[in-house]
C-alpha cells in the first residue's frame, strides 16, 4: 500500500508541472463560470415573472458534462507516456506489484480530479448568498457525492484505456469514444423491458447519477460506480501484466 | 549471483534468445558481448524481472525470477539500455523517488552518496531535462546503485559517455564488481577486456563462447605471435630467425620490425632474443601480438557462408 501512496504523490505533484492539467483546468473552470454566469442571468429574467430560486442543479449539470470531457485530458499521460518515455521499465524492475502501480496511477489522478471538484464549490457558495433562504444543502451534498463517485470510475476507465497504448493521443481519443457510448447510448425506448434494453439502460454512465442529482443517495447507484472503478482497475492491472509477456 | 539455464525467449514468431545456460558468481564481473540484436537486451531483461522468458530457469540472487519476481527485483540494481528519466523531475527528487519505491531508509542520504558517486553532486537540483546524455547515463547508474544490489546489471553503462568518465565508470564498476555480481553488457570489446573477468559472446540468442578474455585470446589464435625490432634495416635478421627450431612463419612489415609465428605451447621469445643478440643485432623490441578481442568478435560472429542449398532442403523458404 505504500508504494500506492509513493506513485500517486509523484502523479499528483506532476499535474501541477505539466502544463496541460492547467490548460484543462483553466478552460473547465472558465467554462463553468460561463454555465453558471447564463443560468443565473435566465433565474434572473425568470424570477421577474413568477418566484423562482435556482437550486444548486444549475452548476451540477454542466458539472457533469464538462467531467465526462475532463477525464480524457487527464488520464490520457497516465501510463501511456511511461510507456513512451521507457520509465516503465524503471517501474516495472522497482519491487512494486502491477497492481499497486496502476492503483496509484488512479489515486494521483483522482485526487488530482477531487481538487479541481473541490475548487467548484466556489459557486455553490456564490449561489448560497444569492438564493433566499439558501440552497438545498441536502442535493448539494449527494450531488458532489455522485460526482466523486462518478470521477472515480471515469478515472479508472481512462487509467486502463491508458495502459493500453503507447500514444496519448490515442488515448484520449479512444476514451471519449468510450465516455461518449456510456453517456449517450441508452436504450431505444424505455418502455420496453428487454435484457438488452436492462443492460444498457444499467451501464449507461448518466442514468446512475440522476437519483444522486435529485438528492437521494442509492445503495445500487455507489456498488454502480464502485464496481466501474474496480473493473478499471483490475482490467488496468491485467494489462500492465500482459505488456510484461509481450 | 546469476543462474540461469536453458533461458528461451519468443516475441511471437522469432525467437530473440535461445536455450542460454551460464552462471555468474559474487565477486565476478560478466560482460555480455554482442552484435546488435544478439539478444543481449532481452537476457538482461528477463534478469531483471522486466519480464518472463518463454522458457527455462533463471534465478536471481538466489530467486526465480518468474515466481519470486518481487524479491530478485529488491536485489538487483537494473540501467536498461535506453536510461528510464522523469525530465520533468530534478535529479534528486526522481532518485529519491525512486528511494522511496524501494523502501530505502534515509533515502535522502543515500541519494546525496549515489550522486557523490557518480559526481553528478552539483548538478542534484537541475532538471533532468537540461543534462546531457553522458549525465543521463550516471543517474541511471546511481538509480541502479541506490538500494546497494546484490546484482547488478548494466545494460551498455558506458555508452554516451566521454573518455574520462569512461575510465570513471569502468572504474567504479570494478570496484562494485568485487564483491557482488555484474552482469553488464557492451559492444566496446576492449571495455570488456578491462574490465570482465568473463566474457559471453552470443549471437543470434545463441552463446558462441563463453572464458576469460585472456584465455579467449590464446585459445582462438593458436599461435604465438612475436614482434622483433633491430636497429639498423636488419638484414638477414629473417633469415636468421627463420633458422630457429619451432618457427613455422616469418615475415617482414613495411616498417622494418619482423614478425614470427610459431607452434604454440612454447615460449619462443627467450631463444629469438639470445639468437639475434649473438648475431651481433642492437634489439630494440621484442613483444607478443595478441590477437585482439576484436578479431575474435568478428571470428565468432561473423555470418558463415550459406551452404548451396539442395534441392530436398524444404526447411528454409528464403
Amino acid at each position: 500500500m505504500r508504494n500506492v501512496w509513493i506513485i500517486a504523490r509523484r502523479e499528483y505533484k506532476l499535474f501541477f508541472i505539466s502544463p496541460v492539467a492547467y490548460v484543462v483546468a483553466f478552460f473547465f473552470m472558465i467554462l463553468l463560470g460561463w454555465f453558471f454566469y447564463s443560468a443565473l442571468r435566465d433565474a434572473i429574467i425568470q424570477s421577474t415573472y413568477q418566484a423562482y430560486a435556482p437550486t444548486v442543479q444549475i452548476i451540477i449539470s454542466p458539472l457533469v458534462t464538462l467531467l465526462l470531457f475532463v477525464m480524457p485530458a487527464i488520464t490520457m499521460r497516465s501510463i501511456a507516456e511511461e510507456m513512451r518515455m521507457g520509465t516503465m521499465e524503471l517501474l516495472l524492475t522497482a519491487p512494486v506489484k502491477d497492481w499497486e502501480l496502476v492503483v496509484g496511477k488512479w489515486l494521483g489522478a483522482f485526487l488530482f480530479m477531487l481538487t479541481l471538484l473541490a475548487i467548484t464549490w466556489v459557486f455553490p457558495i456564490v449561489l448560497n448568498f444569492l438564493v433566499k433562504p439558501g440552497i438545498d444543502q441536502g442535493i448539494l451534498i449527494s450531488g458532489y457525492l455522485g460526482l466523486v463517485l462518478m470521477v472515480a470510475s471515469l478515472v479508472a476507465i481512462g487509467v486502463f484505456i491508458s495502459s493500453l497504448f503507447n500514444s496519448q493521443v490515442v488515448v484520449f481519443l479512444v476514451s471519449l469514444a468510450i465516455v461518449l457510448v456510456f453517456w449517450l447510448v441508452r436504450p431505444a425506448s424505455s418502455s420496453t423491458g428487454g435484457l438488452a434494453n436492462q443492460i444498457l439502460s444499467y451501464l449507461n454512465f448518466i442514468d446512475h447519477y440522476l437519483n444522486f442529482y435529485q438528492g437521494t443517495i442509492d445503495l445500487s447507484d455507489i456498488v454502480y460506480y464502485l464496481s466501474l472503478t474496480s473493473l478499471g482497475l483490475f482490467l488496468g492491472t491485467v494489462s500492465v501484466e500482459i505488456r510484461r509477456w509481450r | 549471483m546469476i543462474e540461469v539455464e536453458g533461458l528461451t525467449k519468443d516475441y511471437g514468431p522469432r525467437r530473440a534468445i535461445n536455450d542460454l545456460t551460464f552462471r555468474a558468481e559474487p565477486g565476478e564481473i560478466l560482460g555480455f558481448l554482442g552484435p546488435n540484436g544478439a539478444g543481449k537486451t532481452t537476457t538482461m531483461r528477463i534478469l531483471s524481472g522486466f519480464m518472463p522468458p518463454t522458457m527455462g530457469i533463471a534465478r536471481v540472487a538466489g530467486f526465480d525470477v518468474v515466481d519470486e519476481s518481487l524479491e530478485v527485483r529488491k536485489r538487483v540494481g537494473y540501467l536498461p539500455e535506453t536510461v528510464p528519466l522523469y525530465p520533468d523531475m530534478t535529479v534528486f527528487d526522481y532518485l529519491k523517488y525512486m528511494a522511496d519505491l524501494r523502501h530505502i531508509k534515509n533515502g535522502e542520504e543515500r541519494v546525496d552518496d549515489v550522486l557523490e558517486i557518480v559526481h553528478m553532486d552539483e548538478r542534484a537540483n537541475g532538471y533532468i531535462s537540461n543534462l546531457s546524455k553522458g549525465m543521463r547515463q550516471r543517474i541511471g547508474l546511481a538509480q541502479a546503485l541506490l538500494h546497494e544490489p546484490e546484482v547488478l546489471i548494466l545494460d551498455e553503462p558506458t555508452i554516451g559517455l566521454d573518455p574520462a568518465q569512461i575510465r570513471e565508470v569502468r572504474k567504479l564498476i570494478r570496484e562494485i564488481g568485487r564483491e557482488r555480481t555484474v552482469l553488464l553488457s557492451t559492444h566496446i570489446l576492449s571495455e570488456a577486456q578491462q574490465i570482465c573477468d568473463r566474457v559471453l559472446i552470443i549471437n543470434k540468442g545463441e552463446i558462441v563462447v563463453e572464458d576469460t578474455p585472456e584465455r579467449l585470446q590464446a585459445g582462438l589464435t593458436g599461435v604465438q605471435r612475436v614482434a622483433v625490432r633491430v636497429q639498423g634495416d636488419g638484414d638477414g635478421l629473417e633469415k636468421l630467425i627463420g633458422g630457429i627450431s619451432g618457427v613455422s612463419r616469418v615475415t617482414t612489415t613495411p616498417e622494418g620490425s619482423v614478425e614470427v609465428e610459431s607452434t604454440p605451447g612454447k615460449d619462443i621469445r627467450p631463444v629469438i632474443a639470445r639468437n639475434v643478440i649473438k648475431a651481433g643485432f642492437d634489439l630494440l623490441e621484442l613483444k607478443s601480438i595478441d590477437l585482439s578481442l576484436e578479431d575474435i568478435f568478428i571470428q565468432l560472429t561473423r555470418e558463415e557462408p550459406e551452404p548451396p542449398s539442395t534441392d530436398d532442403s524444404s526447411e528454409e523458404v528464403p
